[in-house]
């Protein structure tokens, strides 16, 4: 707009001298906004979690008692049908299990808190899509989480599992997509939730039991046809069962029956499921 | 819309609920380019409402907006890539640099990595704070912080600043500091400026301001307009009873006498002549201070909507 246009009140128009309002350059395209969005709030989970000495020691710390205290009391009564395997070692897929659940389920926390107070109103604010905040928060949630497995995966040799034996491939797509899709599921909870402690509330009831009825500290009761039947709608199922595969071959014992490539088949299932979940509650306006 | 001059932003009856209870009630706005644009009123008057729209938070449940002429969706792409936003709230991450937060908006924005660097240091050496630029933001003070909202809301010279109540928490140093900044951005760079406020002395800075009141505009024009519609002068009268000092001047004096802020404030025309007749109606010691003052914005406010500014702003702060 031209300075000289006449206007009623004296101040309407910038002052003389002002530099003329540049004219608005043309956006670029929207695929190469969603994606600097998502890789920027992947590149921010990361830098947070690796800074944070503390969130590294517990990362370790809190599953390797776990792993170590409950799996050592069980080991005198628990005894795999048909299979030499010890309760450590059957323990440890499921552990692995419960670092990438954990993880998932605290860094989707900040959604909540974020969104309303914090580096999130910036980004809805910003030119990315939510369907890219979805991408890069879960890519970023899930990042974190496989971190923190990597960790304890370390241990792997000392729960009998030598690195070389390991079908990496397998276990690092199964806990991949387990953790893409546990982000992406916390990621729809935060946003509908809208509360810190609700979020708890819900993830603590929902997940929690998920990861108990998977496989993952016991296997499945063959003589309870209802429990099994929860075990095969339970996506974090098929994450143990890869898992142990994984670490402990096609046939690993406490591995659910079928193939490697079924367990993987559900979980992307899930990941995709739980995505598009995510997507669909942000189109939800948040409490204003 | 008209063809020859369009507003850089334009929006028409937008309007907003919140359950049954009506933010905004059909507000109309033109902002022109290059001008600093208030959204004048007290909380709840619906302008932190209006922000988030303008933001791109919230979708309004009616409304049509234009961008430089263009008839452009609620919280459109182009309106969300041409506009910087600083939230009342603050908006970085504490657990990051000023740098670092300032990077990621940038690479949010798409400008190029060494663009962004020499940006970022330019930014930041002009905010003062080139020394601590990879301190995490949480060590910083709140002044500080505001610099770096502002800053991070530049990073990708946007061509419109929109900022909800930008100033919030700033003593009157960081405030002026703050102004200076923004008013050579629009000197400089032809920026448009967009900002809710319910301060006198910030509104007086803008060039024009919407009336905001119960989520309707009741006037849009320039602060001296806006202060011309207090006729004459205002007589503040300070007292240790304002509200019986107030009811005495109405009753022996028939003057409109009103408590505001813990003061009896008379608007009148030719208020000076006032002051002597206040000054001898009462026995010494009964008034402290008797002062005559042009109309500030407050004042304009009150006379607008029957509604005090400064009141609703207490309970906010």
């Amino acid at each position: 707009m031209s300075p000289a246009r006449a206007e009623p009140a004296p101040r309407a128009a910038p002052p003389a001298g002002a530099a003329p309002a540049a004219p608005l350059p043309a956006p670029g395209p929207a695929l190469a906004y969603d994606v600097a969005t998502a890789l920027v709030l992947w590149r921010r989970d990361l830098v947070r979690f690796f800074r944070q000495p503390s969130r590294l020691a517990g990362a370790l710390g809190q599953p390797l008692i776990f792993w170590f205290v409950i799996g050592s009391g069980m080991s005198g009564t628990f005894r795999m049908a048909g299979s030499g395997t010890g309760y450590l070692a059957y323990f440890f897929p499921g552990v692995v299990l419960m670092v990438v659940l954990f993880a998932s389920i605290f860094t989707t926390l900040s959604v909540i808190e974020d969104r309303h107070r914090g580096f999130l109103q910036g980004v809805l604010a910003g030119p990315g899509s939510r369907a890219s905040l979805v991408a890069g928060k879960t890519l970023g949630s899930a990042s974190v989480a496989l971190s923190q497995a990597a960790l304890f995966l370390l241990l792997a040799p000392a729960a009998g599992f030598p690195y070389g034996a390991i079908d990496w491939p397998l276990l690092v797509a199964a806990l991949a997509l387990a953790a893409v899709g546990l982000a992406a599921l916390g990621f729809a909870v935060a946003w509908f939730i809208d509360n810190v402690q609700g979020y708890h509330a819900v993830q603590m009831t929902l997940l929690v039991p998920l990861w108990v009825i998977s496989g993952a500290m016991f296997p499945v009761p063959a003589d309870r046809p209802g429990f099994a039947a929860a075990m095969r709608w339970n996506p974090v199922s098929y994450a143990v069962s890869a898992a142990r595969r994984a670490l402990a071959g096609p046939d690993a014992p406490g591995a659910l029956p079928g193939s490697a490539a079924r367990d993987l088949a559900v979980l992307a299932a899930f990941a995709a499921i739980a995505l598009a979940a995510a997507v669909l509650s942000t189109r939800r306006a948040p409490r204003a | 819309m008209p063809a020859a001059a369009p507003a850089r932003l334009a929006l028409k009856d937008v309007a907003f609920h919140h359950g049954a209870r009506e933010v905004l009630r059909g507000v109309s706005l033109e902002v022109r380019a290059g001008e600093v644009f208030g959204l004048l009123g007290p909380n709840g008057a619906g302008k932190s409402t209006l922000f988030s729209i303008l933001a791109g938070l919230l979708p309004p449940a009616a409304g049509r907006f234009w961008l430089d002429g263009r008839e452009i969706p609620a919280g459109a792409r182009a309106l969300r890539a041409a506009s910087g936003i600083v939230f009342q709230s603050p908006g970085l991450d504490g657990k990051l640099s000023a740098e670092e937060n300032l990077r990621l908006a940038a690479a949010m924005h798409r400008v190029p990595r060494a663009e962004a660097r020499r940006r970022i240091a330019a930014l930041l050496a002009g905010a003062g704070l080139a020394d601590r630029a990879r301190e995490p933001v949480d060590r910083f003070s709140g002044g500080m912080r505001r610099r770096v909202e502002l800053a991070r809301a530049l990073v990708h010279r946007p061509a419109l600043l929109v900022m909800d109540e930008p100033t919030t928490g700033l003593d009157a140093g960081a405030f002026q500091a703050f102004w200076d900044e923004v008013l050579a951005l629009r000197r400089d760079q032809g920026l448009t400026v967009v900002l809710t406020t319910h301060r006198p002395d910030e509104a007086e800075r803008c060039d024009r301001l919407a009336v905001l009141s119960g989520g309707a505009v009741v006037a849009c024009e320039s602060p001296e307009a806006l202060r011309a519609r207090v006729p004459g002068d205002v007589v503040v009268v300070e007292a240790d009873a304002p509200d019986a000092l107030a009811a005495e001047i109405r009753a022996r004096l028939g003057l409109p006498a009103r408590v505001r802020d813990g003061a009896v404030h008379v608007e009148r025309e030719a208020g000076h002549t006032l002051v002597p007749r206040i000054v001898e109606a009462f026995p010494a010691g009964r008034l402290r201070a008797v002062s005559l003052r042009r109309p500030t914005l407050a004042d304009a406010y009150l006379a607008l909507t029957g509604a005090s500014l400064e009141d609703a702003a207490e309970v906010a702060a």
